[in-house]
This record gives structure tokens, sequence and C-alpha cells, in this order.
């Protein structure tokens, strides 16, 4: 456990603490963690264990089945590629191969820079948009393959200047 | 503010009610700007559109004469972002930031319509002033969308004074047992695709002898392509909220969990508000309006497993656990939440409760169809000019819902197939565009209701690419505890990606059917009983698509990569370098202005980029 900090302890600590008073915690618990530090390594977890008495196993479970928690930190821009069927049909498949291809890594990675990750989502919701595409929530509506590479240009540039 | 009595509710909720009408009939003396807040409409800037207006207001100083406020979605997303303007009740469609200025000069200030921006019949080239007038709302009724696009979310005064809990006060002065009885009577059959007889589910909960029991509120929407239940959580939680308190009444239960996705946190947010203003005002919490009725309702999140949309596996969630569907019997009715007798609903059959309590089972019973009473709420995507959220009675057919409704296919293509029911429904044809859409219906056309997604395809789709494609869904969300789906949906999947890789062979029909049947048969919930409707469907009404691909090695569509090949034709080619400078993999050589280009066939990863730049249809596809 020796890689997490006191402060984000204590804030573990804190978060699991507001659920005291619920029967089943663990997935509202491990939400908030996502939510606040964008990812749940195995100490954190165990640091969980160890806290609120559930075994590890059955948090590493419930961390590994839902895919909505990460074990690794994601990019400083997360690209979400609606792959709803909506979406699909009209050529949302083109759209996640031409991130994939443009940034060098498939769906569920990161790039070694850390500034991009690519996100295949299930559905937005966002069926007039189709095909659309959420970069750190925001929406892009109907997304051209051939927008793709000035849309990462775009992120580039303003990470490079932050 | 504490509601104390039925009476007292009923006498603040006539308050409400006629300043909703005021607002709406101009009599308080203001316009009432209303802009749709739904996902469509806000990814298309309504959040800029309220702030340029708030602008514009201040600048010509006329915000005492008009008032803003962002509702809930209108439905017809593709002619988003709205603006609705009372009391003459014009919308405004496909609205941008540059038109607010105009809008607020002409039409607030001066009382002119901006006739531009006015909806055009694309038939008659009528201007439309009225979205009731739109032919897209006219086959359309709203009963769980009640309120939707109406009321503002985050005033509950809104809500109330459109008939907000006048449900559930007519139910505590029946017994419980007509609650349920009432709605059996009624034949709402659930909607989230299932269409087992909600009283039914209520009779045997209320049967089930307990000290605790459980109401759950199923709005893990999870079938890529719908919204539905999005849409009625953000736009009107408290009928859902009244919806399930309801139920608790019926069922003997004191306690109800909202179980809503967690990527729609918008939802959360209004459930989790609207939760609270309801226990402030004592519509909920312990002696609801002085009847001694107990009520409490809480949210849980999901986390992001399709399969939690299973009642089991979405209980074994809100236990904190992985979400793993589990046998039954027994049912949850009889063991569910912390082993108590708990019913699960769908959000759409929550929200359409209080409107038979409303009504009565005689009216809700003169929509729809003898066997599936009422409406359905679809999300309808795709192809078709209109793309929203619509609300039917059920009967309407297929062709109302593309033609009519939907406004047929966009750019002049020709129809090839509607699909319902998500990864566990089916393509229908053609030649089924006339069933009348109800749960028997559909199941005997190949398909199903499902949930309400509605995805329309036209002859650039390919059939077989869109049975790989939920094969894949399924694939991934397949939760692995039950062989026949984890093997069998993997193995399907292979088989279909070779044959649109090429690759596929007659012997894969048989094996597809093989797999099919033993995923059906042997697995332990809907999720890969179902799995291979999808191929199935599509194997029956688009088997020519299928033989093109296995036989002649082509997909007719030019969709499936293994079979398509991209190449300039030079006769057509003006050596712009347009094709060349977007290639993502810089294979498409050529001088400018002095030779063709030419695609390098070895390394071209058929993205189809080319075809999108190339101003003069150079690019042939094949």
């Amino acid at each position: 456990m020796a890689c997490i900090n006191q402060a984000a302890l204590t804030r573990i600590y804190e978060i699991c603490d507001s659920y005291a008073d619920e029967k089943t915690p663990l997935i509202m618990i491990l939400s908030d963690i996502q939510k606040e530090f964008g990812y749940i390594p195995v100490d954190v977890q165990e640091a969980v264990s160890e806290y609120t008495e559930i075994p590890v196993p059955e948090i590493h479970g419930v961390v590994t089945f839902y895919s909505f928690f990460s074990q690794v930190p994601k990019g400083k821009y997360v690209i979400g590629c609606c792959l709803g069927t909506a979406c699909y049909v009209k050529g949302a498949g083109r759209i996640i191969d031409q991130f994939s291809e443009i940034l060098g890594i498939e769906p569920g990675g990161t790039t070694g820079d850390g500034l991009f990750s690519i996100d295949a989502l299930r559905c937005l919701g966002a069926c007039a948009a189709a095909p659309a595409v959420t970069i750190n929530g925001r929406i892009h509506s109907r997304v051209r393959a051939n927008q793709v590479a000035g849309i990462i240009a775009r992120y580039r540039d303003s990470g490079g200047e932050q | 503010m504490m509601y104390n009595s039925c009476e007292d509710l009923r006498k603040n909720a006539a308050r409400y009610s006629a300043a909703l009408k005021a607002k709406f009939s101009g009599t308080d003396g203001r316009k009432h700007i209303c802009l749709c807040g739904g996902t469509g409409c806000m990814s298309g800037g309504t959040r800029e559109i309220k702030e340029r207006f708030e602008e514009c207001l201040e600048n010509f100083q006329l915000t005492e004469k008009a008032e803003i406020r962002v509702v809930g979605c209108f439905g017809l997303c593709s002619q988003g972002p709205f603006v609705r303007i009372y009391p003459e009740d014009v919308t405004y469609c496909l609205v941008s930031e540059s038109d607010i200025e105009e809008i607020v000069v002409k039409d607030i200030r001066d009382g002119v319509i901006v006739e531009r921006l006015v909806y055009e019949n694309p038939d008659t080239g009528e201007k439309i002033r009225k979205l009731e007038d739109f032919t897209f709302y006219k086959k359309q009724k709203r009963i769980a969308l009640h309120g939707c696009g109406v009321i503002d979310p985050d005033n509950i005064e809104e809500a109330l004074g459109m008939e907000g809990f006048e449900g559930l006060m007519k139910a505590l002065s029946m017994s419980p047992e007509e609650v349920w009885q009432a709605v059996l009577d009624s034949g709402l059959r659930g909607r989230g695709g299932g269409g087992f007889p909600t009283g039914l589910k209520w009779k045997f909960a209320a049967a089930s002898d307990s000290d605790e029991k459980y109401v759950v509120c199923n709005g893990d929407e999870g079938d890529p392509g719908a919204f539905m239940d999005r849409s009625i959580l953000e736009d009107n939680p408290l009928a859902v909220i009244e919806g399930m308190a309801i139920a608790g009444y019926a069922i003997g239960a004191q306690q109800g969990y909202f179980y809503i996705r967690a990527e729609y946190p918008v939802a959360v947010r209004r459930v989790r508000a609207a939760i609270k203003m309801a226990e402030e005002r004592g519509l909920l919490g312990n002696d609801i309006l002085g009847t001694g009725f107990d009520f409490h309702a809480h949210v849980r999140l999901g986390a992001g497993a399709f399969v939690c949309g299973e009642e089991t596996g979405l209980l074994n969630s809100i236990m904190g656990q992985r979400g793993m569907p589990r046998s039954r019997p027994p049912f949850p009715a009889v063991s569910g939440l912390w082993g108590k007798p708990t019913i699960v609903n769908n959000v759409e059959t929550l929200a359409t409760v209080p409107y038979i309590l409303r009504h009565g089972t005689k009216d809700f019973r003169s929509y729809g169809t003898e066997k599936s009473p009422g409406t359905k709420v679809f999300c309808l995507g795709g192809k078709v000019n209109n793309v929203g959220l619509v609300e039917i009675p059920m009967g309407v057919t297929l062709r109302e819902l593309v033609y009519d409704i939907g406004g047929g296919i966009q750019n002049g293509r020709k129809f090839k197939a509607i699909q319902t029911g998500g990864p566990s429904g089916g393509s229908l044809p053609t030649a089924a565009l006339d069933t009348p859409i109800d749960f028997d219906n559909m199941v005997a056309a190949g398909s199903m209701m499902g949930s309400g997604g509605a995805i329309v395809m036209d002859e650039d789709n390919c059939m077989v690419d869109v049975a790989r494609f939920y094969m894949g869904f399924i694939r991934d969300e397949s939760c692995g505890k039950c062989a026949p789906c984890r093997i069998g949906t993997k193995r399907m999947l292979e088989v279909l990606d070779r044959i649109t890789d090429g690759h596929g062979t007659m012997q894969d029909f048989d094996e597809l059917e093989e797999l099919a049947a033993i995923c059906r048969t042997n697995s332990l919930c809907a999720l890969g009983q179902t799995a291979a409707n999808p191929i199935q469907s599509t194997i029956y009404n688009f088997r020519d698509e299928y033989i093109a691909h296995v036989v002649d090695k082509k997909c007719p569509a030019h969709v499936c990569k293994g079979l398509v090949r991209y190449s300039i034709d030079p006769e057509l080619c003006r050596m712009c370098s347009a094709c060349s400078r977007v290639c993502p993999v810089e294979v498409i050589s050529g001088t400018p202005g002095k030779t063709t280009f030419v695609i390098d066939q070895e390394k071209c990863i058929k993205c189809g980029t080319c075809v999108d730049a190339c101003q003069f249809n150079a690019i042939i596809v094949e």
C-alpha cells in the first residue's frame, strides 16, 4: 500500500464512511473513488478491503466486472466513441477505427504520453447526433472520418500548452 | 412547504396548475421561451442558446417581458435545437446562437414571427408553427411521456400542476388489492421488453408474506440505440417516483430503489433532486399525506454492465456484487433484494401507472390493441428523416412509424430493414412493414418489441455486418457465468467474422444454426437465450446477402472491409490530391496537377476517408 499517499488514503476512508449506513455500499464506494481519482489500482482495492472488511477478491471481482471501473489511469482526454446501433449504422465503426489508427492504440487503451484514451461507448442517447463522439464529456455531433485527424490535433495542441 | 393531507395537496396543485396555464396562455403578461433540454439539442448548443437569450433580453431591456426555461426533450431530435415560444406557441427549429438576436428583436419585442426558422413540411412546403401540427406528432399519444418537454423537471410545482401525484392519491383511497387489480385489469405489460403483465407481478409480490418488501425501478437502459427511459427520468422524474410509490402501496413495500446507469448523470441528478423535493413536501417518507402510508426512495448507480438489465443481475448489482444473473425460481417476487419479496419494473412501466390510476383502466384500454393495451415509447433512429423520441398507441404499423412519423428514408435512399429489440431482437424487411406493433405481433413477425429501440437501415447497410455488430456487443457483455453464452457467443462471432472477411463457406450456416440452438436452450438468462436472434432474423430475411458474402465473396452494401476494394477512376480523377492529403496511412500516391492518383491496394486500410474527400466521385468502391 506504499504507493497511496496519506491524503488520498484519508479521502478513501472518508468515502467509505459516507456509506456507513448502507447495507451493501461497495459499488457506491468504488464509483466515488473512480470519479475522484480516475482509476482503482489493486493497492486502493486493498485499502478499501482493510477499512470495510470486504474481502479483496470480492472487490477485485466487482472492479473487473463493470466497465465503468478502471485499474489503470485514463488519458487527459478521454475520447468516447458511441457504438450504439444508431451511430453504428451511420458509420461509427469507421470513426473509432480512425481514432485508433491515428493514435496507435486500441479502444480501451491510453497513449504513451498519457494524453489520449479511447473508449467504445454503448449508447450516449444522442442518436440525432450520430455518429457521436464525446471528449471529456463534450459531445461532437455527426463526426466524419476525415475530421478525426483535425479533432485530435486540436486537443493535442491545447494539451501541449497546458 | 409540507402537504399534510390529500386535500391540502389538491388545493396547492390547483394553484400550480393555474400558474402553469397562465404561463402558456400569456395571461401573466409575459412571453415564455422553452428550450429543449434533450441530449440531442443540448449537444447542438441549448446551453449557449440560453446564455445568448439572457444576454439579448438584457441588451434590449426585455428581461421583464420574457422568461426562459429549459424543459425536457421535445422528441424530434433531428430538427433541434428548438425554441418554443408561448403564448403564440410557435416553435423555431434548427436554431443556432446566431439566430437569437433576431428572435428577441422580432418575436419577443415586436411580436413578428421569424418565418425562416419555422418548420416547413418537406412534402407540401407548408410552414407549420405549432409543434402538435407536425406530421411527426400526429399519430402520437403521450401517456408515459406525460409532462415531458412541457414542465421544468427541477421544479416540482410544475409536475404537481400537471396531475403529479393524483394517481397516488387515487390509489391511497383504494385498498392495495384494488390497486393491483386495476393494474392487472388495465392489461399493462412490462415496457422493458419482456411484456409480462405488470399487475400479475404485483399480485405475486402482494401475496408474499414478509415484513420487508422492495420495489425496484430498472433504469439500466442498455439497449444500444435506445434512450426512452433516460428521457422520462430526466424530464419528469416525479412521475416515475409516483409510479413506484403506487407499486409500493399495492404490494406492501416501504422501500424503493432506482437503479440507473452511471452513463446518465443528468437522470441521476434529477431523480435525486426530485426525491429530495418530494421528501421535503411530505410526498415521500413516513405517513405520506397523512394517510399512514410510508414509502422511501433511494438511488443506486449502475457501473456499466448490460447484463444488469436482467432482473436478478440487477438485484445482485444493487447488493454490491458482480451483476451476474442467477437461475429462477425463486422469482424476485418471492425472494429478491436481501432475500425479501421484490418487484422489478421498468421506468416506462412505472411512468405509465399513474395515468392508469388517474384515468381508469377503460380509458387506458381505449389505446392500443386487445392484448397490448396502451402506448409504447420508441427511439426512432438510423436512416430516417425524423430521428427522435416517439410515443405511439400499440397497433400502429411499422410502415406508419417509418414513413408517417419518421418521414421516410434520408437522402431518398431505399428502406432495407427496421431493427427492434436491440441485441435480443431482429431486423424486419419491407415485407413486414404492415405489421401492427404490439408484443405478440412483433414476435410473430420474427423480432420483438424490446425496450423501444427502432433503428432504420437503408441499402447502404450490410445486414451481415449488423448481425456481427450485435454479436460483438453480446460477446462483450456476456457475464461469463454460463458456458453456452460465454463460449457460444464467441464462436458465433468468429463465424460471422469469417463470413464478413470473405472466408465463409456454406457449412457456416449449419454451424450458426447449431450454436444458436445451443445458446437458446441452454443459457441461464435471456441475454444468452436471445443472443442468436439478430443472426437468425437476418439469415431468414436477408439470406441473399449472406450468400453474396459466402459464395460471390462480395458485400453488396460495400461495408465489410474484407470484401471491399477502393480504387481511383483515372478518367474522373482531377489530380487535386484531396484524397492523398486525407489518407491516414498515406498510401495514395500521385503528383498534384500532373498525374492521376493511385491507391496502394496492399497497404490500404479501407477506411473510406478518401471517398468523403473526393469532390468528383472518382473513388470506385467495389
